[in-house]
């Protein structure tokens, strides 16, 4: 630090953006070490919740969509889906993925108000902290689901490996877009968290995660089915369907046509036009962030 | 001598809302009472500074003049209405001791966590860890969770990392000094050398003696006024008047 006298007057408190986030490594790695340090603090299970919880979910889902409303194949019911519990598992991880991400993204930026208050740093990194956060939590997740799907037949190759790294990319890009908008929105109006809990609700069911993507698409028609698969997470999901379980079935059910040369450039597309969407709220809303919290 | 700080022109209004909501809103611009909406709030007018690399400035005025704002303003945490602010190196401060530290990390996490903060690199912190739990006198406690700490200790940890920063351009919010006495003089201590190293500082705090001390410099705020500009003694003595 001795080029201090050398160094050239700049502007203080005018980010670069998520740019920055690269030189800011070291607290973002420190950041996330605290989430994950304090999020299980004085529970007896720990990090087993992390297990429990999407479990429990699970069983649920399982039951009453697999069981009682008969989602899945049996020898009674010939017309549901093949191995519906991997199917419903893949796309439930990657729901929980996002709910947690945009969730704690979405209030970072208020968590976090007394520092905000202070000390300037740049603010992108507690919305990019929380996503990582949540993709912490992701991974023993997807270790159940891969031991299920194992356990189901799978064999995995590097295709199905990167198909799954795309879905999860896609989806990632798109909470860190959308956590950027609704937590800087959210010094403004709390009215934002309000909304961002609605949408999570609304986005585990508006994409193929409990059912199949068949089912919509003999509903609402070509023109309906292409909006309603414009949607990231749907794209995410199905992604992960054909990663995960898709190869544990006969090779019999139908896989979204043009998912690859399609769906996918447009996931990526949607996703990325979110997040400079949602850098540029940020930008526009963070100068007065410290008089507003 | 270079400058170190370069304020110049800044104005800065708040806006005090008094509701967010569309209900009230609605109610009271039916009721007349538009005005109780929002109030304005000039909390600097025009206000130019410039400080000289190694120059030690206080801030001194009245609860509400603007000095707490205009730091603000230098550290980067809000940005002016009209008028730019400009530094050179890199700036730091003692702005509310601790409010970086998390309750139940333990105070070894927390360094590290606040030094991060305050813009260390990790290779840094690692470097002055030794000395920061030796000039905090936490010893043994290191590894304990703040949440556990006496409020002497926490404000000592937190100080110490503070202080143990380095960047060019010191801020220091009204937190000259924490702790017993023994400490307070060691704060104290610490700070002068800073200042001695060549170390710019600007000090925002009530206590006059001790900026007196420390400061050669005093820049008199009122009601976000620039009212004063010149050696801190007449300053003072302007503030005491």
């Amino acid at each position: 630090m001795s080029e201090g006298v050398a160094a050239e007057l700049t502007t203080p408190g005018v980010s670069g953006g998520i740019r920055d986030i690269r030189q800011s490594g070291f607290l973002l790695k420190l950041l996330v070490r605290k989430e994950l340090k304090i999020r299980y603090r004085g529970s007896a299970l720990g990090l087993l919740w992390s297990y429990v919880k999407p479990g429990v979910q699970f069983i649920v889902f399982y039951v009453a969509l697999g069981v009682f409303l008969g989602l899945e194949r049996s020898p009674r019911n010939p017309d549901g889906l093949a191995n519906y519990a991997v199917y419903l598992f893949s796309g439930i991880v990657l729901i929980n993925f996002f709910s947690e991400a945009l969730g704690n993204a979405a209030r970072s930026i208020v968590n976090n108000g007394n520092l905000i208050k202070k000390i300037y740093l740049p603010r992108e990194l507690f919305p990019v902290a929380s996503v990582w956060v949540s993709a912490v939590h992701f991974f023993p997740q997807l270790v159940v689901l891969v031991a299920a799907c194992l356990f189901a037949g799978w064999r995995p190759d590097a295709l199905q490996l990167l198909t799954a790294l795309c879905g999860f990319v896609v989806v990632a890009l798109l909470a860190t877009g959308l956590g950027l908008l609704f937590g800087a929105v959210n010094v403004y109006f709390r009215d934002s968290e309000n909304i961002v809990d609605m949408l999570l609700m609304v986005a585990t069911w508006a994409s193929p995660v409990m059912y199949a993507w068949t089912m919509v698409h003999d509903k609402l028609g070509s023109v309906g089915y292409a909006v309603y698969q414009a949607n990231p997470i749907t794209i995410g999901v199905e992604l992960f369907h054909y990663a995960f379980w898709f190869p544990t079935t006969d090779g019999s059910s139908a896989i979204p046509p043009n998912l690859f040369v399609l769906w996918l450039p447009v996931g990526l597309a949607v996703s990325l036009a979110v997040l400079v969407l949602g850098q540029f709220t940020f930008r526009r809303l963070e100068g007065r962030f410290a008089q507003e919290l | 001598m270079v400058n170190a700080i370069e304020v110049s022109g800044i104005s800065k209004e708040f806006v005090l809302r008094h509701t967010r909501s569309i209900k009230e809103a609605v109610v009271w611009l039916a009721k007349g009472r538009r005005g109780d909406m929002s109030k304005k709030f000039h909390a600097l007018k025009n206000v130019s500074l410039e400080v000289k690399t190694g120059e030690t400035v206080a801030l001194l005025g009245l609860n509400g003049s603007g000095k707490s704002t205009l730091l603000k303003h230098i550290s980067g945490v809000m940005l002016p209405d009209s008028g730019t602010v400009r530094t050179r190196g890199r700036v730091a401060g003692l702005i509310e001791v601790g409010a970086g530290f998390h309750p139940d990390l333990s105070g070894r996490d927390n360094v590290f966590l606040n030094g991060a903060i305050l813009g260390m690199t990790e290779q840094q912190v690692k470097d002055r860890f030794d000395d920061i739990v030796e000039f905090s006198e936490i010893g043994e406690f290191i590894d304990t969770e703040v949440k556990f700490y006496s409020s002497g200790m926490y404000l000592r940890l937190a100080f110490s990392v503070a202080v143990h920063t380095d960047p060019e351009v010191f801020l220091i919010d009204e937190i000259l000094a924490v702790g017993d006495e023994p400490f307070q003089r060691k704060c104290i201590d610490k700070i002068q050398e800073l200042a001695k190293n060549g170390k710019t500082l600007v000090v925002v705090s009530h206590d006059l003696d001790l900026v007196s001390r420390i400061c050669s410099r005093g820049v008199l705020l009122e009601h976000g006024n620039l009212m004063f500009d010149g050696p801190i003694d007449k300053a003072v003595s302007l503030l005491r008047a």
